[in-house]
């Protein structure tokens, strides 16, 4: 029941945001604060008491929804879920924090769709039926789409609908995937959508490859994977400043987190067989990502096409298949999630104030706002990778591990280190460095502002200089995903 | 005829005795709220008496009364309901002389009962026109506006044309298997096949004329046309009940007959399937009025719908296909009759001119949200998101496509959805735009039966969606 208890406070919190507009307009954004918070401290509580039961799962349950087409309700918590549930709160947070003064317009709506957003993303991170799993993911759009149609910028309805189309298309496919995979199994036993019952079909060979590339392609759309991450930076810049945190730094994380939990446990060995192809993509991701975030003039684009070349170390981490790529993968889930996330802070602080992300427009605000340029240039060289910080410690694992695998597309993938050190430099160069204008007069970072910079900072300090807690963490969850048999790799 | 058949007929029975009060009560007083309340009183008083009982017995060779029969006169006459709720208030503002419409409403409606009831080509042919002819009338009510008028001339000719050619295929049929009966059919069709090329006429003479009647493509040209130029709430009942019942009809006919054992006719209806899947989503993507783009999504969805009959080819199959298309005319009656219950309430005080651009929707979510509600519910699960009806009955399609291995229609499936996403987000966004950036000013009916109605209809779309098992069960129950 308290897996349940914790979506429930996100979704009638949404609900309590949207009714308190009426009795005042900044109500919404304190409510939610305060449902957010109090969610977190929940995961907290729930963390803290919970062992790992036989099952090793933390919490874990399960009753019958549809059991006339074996559909059921079924939640678990683990050390990645509860990994990924506390970044989508804290991040949640921050969210909220950052779009504290920006919304003019209809507030008690827009808080109610960011915690829709969350209660969404939580439960796709706690589904363990395969039906469940695809209702949160499809249902954790249509709050996000909301978010971008009516609060985004000057080009949001291409931005949003391309961001829907992308995501409903290729969902559809894992839902083709997920019911002949069930019915496969019926087969064999009752039809059952449970993730431990689908665990270890027996499937012939051809088609447990069709039905992996299914999972794939949905979750490489979200990931995104080169070549389906066109949909990211329309719907990342025009997305506004809380849309973009909760993009980036979450919804993102869910195809990774769909990768890990369903599509290699599900398929090992179809998975092994397309491993060369997932490391490919990821490769190219990596390259690619990063050569068109340099080639960008609006600062979010920039970021947006850095965090495909950051998702694609991701791909390239799990597709290793070793105990260090897979931990690293993780780790640049988080890590990523919230350098990404304050650099959209950045920028919407930025957009706020000037009102406008062309870089060329910029220049010098250093001297004008230098807390401003302190924290742009503290994430920005935490997304370069600079030892010391989450991103680092991440990618780093993710090479070494990768390395005893495939050593070439590691040399490849390292490439990509160098490419971030110019394009995440390149972007404070321009926007904070240079000749002061007089003519941009813009406000520091204030209090508000500075607070969730140093939250975001001290978290990356933290996973950067101590990540072994974390590491430790997931180590069941990375153990028994390597438990399985990824040898039938075919390779490059 | 005994007493128990004439029980098992009472659905029907109060129907039509319903029909001939208000028709007396229209002739000696014309009096508004009462024939409504008559209209109300006879229609739940049908919902009532089709309660499941578990009979199934054959009254007269005509009638087959089964659980499967009372659940769809359950479904149609809650439907009549509806559109009969959002009807009082739509043509309350165009000033007719409104009684004769809820007495045609109720004609057609018995006609769609007995479509669900019919076991013989005799009571389908009739329950066809009962349900068209009154239909005709039904379009063409509101007499001072030219579209109806032209709208109800063109589905009067085309759907005459269509009742004439699937008459001359029952012909033909009767002449090569000595039996109009369902079940007779069965015994005479193993038997006729010698006379392969009279059964092959008059295959394809049905399936035009039963396809015009669904609009699958290519026998699709009337629908939208039709649906843009009749009232509202008469454009929802067209879509909803008058293809559910004829589908209804279809899928006894091909179990009771098994004409699922044609593969030639199976690969036709899986063609006019794939063609429905493709122009349907095509064509709507091109459409700015929310009635030509529902009509071209119905015939898209009328696609959807033929997979499952499709996949029921496969006796292991059958019984889980029939159960997805059972559920998906219900989950689609109820959305459908929500989109267009909104398209009704729109547009009250534009003396009679229907607004259904999709401008006209500009800002609906910040001056009506409970109405803004409704239509994004219904386009929603029209889409087939989760935590809507729509999703769980393309949940369904693809269950029992996937189970008969049709890929190919699978991938249609897929691909037409993805291209509907496009147009219904498009309903969404224009009902998200700002009021100061689009000073669209959406009025809305403010009736209270037709704003009761909508709430009614946001509930079931959302709890078939959510909670549907006991419906599941029941389905279950009576189609095994």
């Amino acid at each position: 029941m308290s897996l349940v208890l914790l979506l429930l406070i996100l979704g009638l919190g949404g609900l309590l945001a949207l009714l308190s507009e009426r009795i005042s307009a900044n109500l919404p954004r304190i409510i939610s604060l305060l449902v957010c918070a109090l969610a977190l401290l929940y995961l907290c509580y729930l963390a803290g008491t919970s062992t790992a039961g036989e099952d090793d799962w933390l919490l874990h349950l399960k009753t019958p929804w549809l059991p006339r087409l074996g559909i059921s309700f079924e939640l678990a918590l683990d050390g990645l879920s509860l990994l990924m549930l506390a970044l989508t709160l804290l991040l949640g947070l921050i969210a909220i924090a950052a779009s504290w003064s920006e919304i003019d317009f209809r507030q008690g709506l827009f808080q109610a769709n960011l915690l829709w957003t969350l209660t969404g993303v939580c439960g796709v991170f706690l589904a363990l039926d395969l039906v469940l799993f695809f209702v949160f993911w499809e249902v954790m759009l249509v709050p996000m789409y909301l978010l971008i149609a009516i609060w985004g910028h000057e080009d949001k309805s291409r931005a949003a609908m391309k961001f829907f189309i992308f995501t409903q298309a290729s969902g559809l496919l894992m839902l083709v995937a997920i019911v002949t995979l069930a019915w496969q199994h019926s087969a064999q036993a009752a039809l059952s959508f449970s993730y431990s019952d689908l665990l270890g079909s027996e499937l012939d060979p051809q088609t447990a490859y069709l039905l992996m590339l299914g999972f794939f392609l949905a979750f490489a759309v979200k990931l995104p994977a080169f070549p389906f991450h066109t949909w990211l930076p329309d719907a990342h810049t025009q997305a506004p400043t809380a849309g973009s945190v909760l993009l980036a730094g979450i919804l993102l994380k869910t195809g990774a987190y769909g990768l890990i939990r369903f599509c290699l446990p599900l398929f090992p060995n179809a998975s092994a067989q397309f491993a060369p192809i997932a490391m490919s993509l990821g490769a190219a991701g990596v390259i690619y990502g990063a050569i068109l975030a340099f080639s960008q003039s609006d600062f979010k684009r920039l970021v947006a096409y850095s965090s495909v070349s950051h998702m694609g170390f991701v791909l390239l981490g799990l597709y290793a298949f070793n105990a260090l790529a897979v931990q690293g993968a993780i780790m640049q889930m988080v890590a990523h999630g919230v350098s990404t996330a304050a650099l959209f802070m950045i920028a919407g602080a930025l957009q706020h104030r000037l009102h406008t992300r062309d870089m060329n427009r910029m220049g010098g605000l250093w001297a004008q706002a230098p807390r401003m340029g302190a924290c742009a240039m503290f994430f920005a060289v935490a997304s370069l990778g600079l030892p010391g910080l989450g991103n680092f410690i991440a990618e780093f694992l993710i090479l070494a591990g990768l390395f005893a695998v495939q050593p070439w597309l590691t040399a490849i993938a390292a490439l990509g280190l160098i490419t971030a050190a110019v394009y995440a430099l390149w972007m404070v160069q321009q926007t904070f460095q240079g000749s002061l204008r007089p003519e941009l007069e813009i406000p520091d970072f204030g209090r508000r502002e500075m607070i969730t910079m140093a939250a975001m900072m001290l978290a990356l300090l933290g996973l950067g200089l101590y990540p072994q807690p974390v590491l430790n963490l997931t180590q069941p969850v990375v153990d028994q995903l390597l438990s399985l048999d990824f040898t039938a790799r075919s390779w490059l | 005829m005994k007493l128990t058949e004439l029980l098992a007929l009472l659905p029907l029975l109060i129907l039509a005795g319903g029909i001939v009060i208000v028709m007396l009560q229209i002739a000696f007083w014309r009096n508004l709220p009462l024939t409504v309340g008559l209209v109300a009183l006879t229609l739940l008083a049908g919902t009532f008496s089709a309660l499941p009982d578990g009979t199934s017995m054959p009254v007269t060779p005509l009638l087959m009364a089964d659980d499967y029969a009372l659940l769809f006169t359950m479904l149609f006459c809650l439907a009549a309901l509806i559109t009969a709720l959002f009807s009082t208030d739509y043509l309350g503002q165009r000033g007719d002389e409104p009684e004769e419409y809820f007495l045609l409403l109720l004609l057609s409606t018995l006609g769609a009962c007995v479509l669900a009831f019919a076991n013989h080509l005799a009571s389908l042919l009739l329950g066809m026109e009962l349900l068209s002819i009154a239909l005709y009338a039904l379009i063409a009510y509101p007499d001072k506006a030219p579209l109806p008028l032209e709208a109800a001339t063109k589905y009067l000719v085309l759907s005459a044309a269509a009742s004439a050619t699937a008459l001359f295929g029952f012909a033909l049929l009767y002449a090569a298997t000595g039996s109009l009966s369902f079940s007779g059919m069965n015994t005479g069709l193993t038997q006729a096949a010698s006379q392969a090329i009279v059964l092959q006429v008059a295959a394809v003479m049905v399936v035009a004329g039963l396809a015009f009647k669904l609009s699958l493509a290519p026998f699709h040209l009337w629908t939208p046309d039709v649906y843009q130029g009749a009232p509202s709430p008469v454009s929802g009942f067209l879509a909803s009940v008058s293809k559910a019942a004829v589908f209804v009809v279809l899928m006894r006919w091909f179990v009771a007959s098994d004409l699922f054992r044609f593969t030639a006719l199976m690969q036709a209806l899986a063609v006019l399937a794939g063609l429905s899947m493709i122009v349907g989503n095509l064509l709507a993507l091109l459409q700015d009025n929310i009635k030509r783009m529902l009509a071209y999504s119905s015939i898209a969805h009328m696609g959807y719908l033929m997979i499952v009959l499709v996949a029921a080819a496969a006796p292991v199959n059958r019984a889980f296909a029939i159960e997805a298309a059972s559920f998906y005319l219900v989950a689609y009656t109820a959305t459908t009759l929500a989109a267009f219950a909104l398209l009704a309430m729109l547009g009250a005080g534009h003396s009679g001119r229907e607004q259904c651009q999709l401008q006209d929707i500009s800002g609906l979510f910040w001056l009506h949200p409970g109405q803004a509600l409704l239509l994004m519910v219904a386009m929603l699960s029209l889409a087939g998101i989760p935590l809507t009806a729509g999703f769980l009955a393309k949940f369904y399609v693809i269950g029992a496509a996937s189970s008969g291995s049709h890929w190919f229609l699978l991938g249609t499936l897929v691909v037409g959805s993805a291209i509907g996403i496009y147009y219904y987000l498009r309903v969404v966004f224009y009902m998200s735009r700002r009021p100061e950036e689009y000073p669209a000013q959406p009025v809305m009916s403010q009736h209270w039966p037709a704003r009761a109605a909508g709430w009614l209809l946001i509930a079931t779309v959302l709890l078939l969606g959510i909670l549907p098992q006991p419906l599941l069960r029941h389905l279950a129950s009576i189609l095994s």
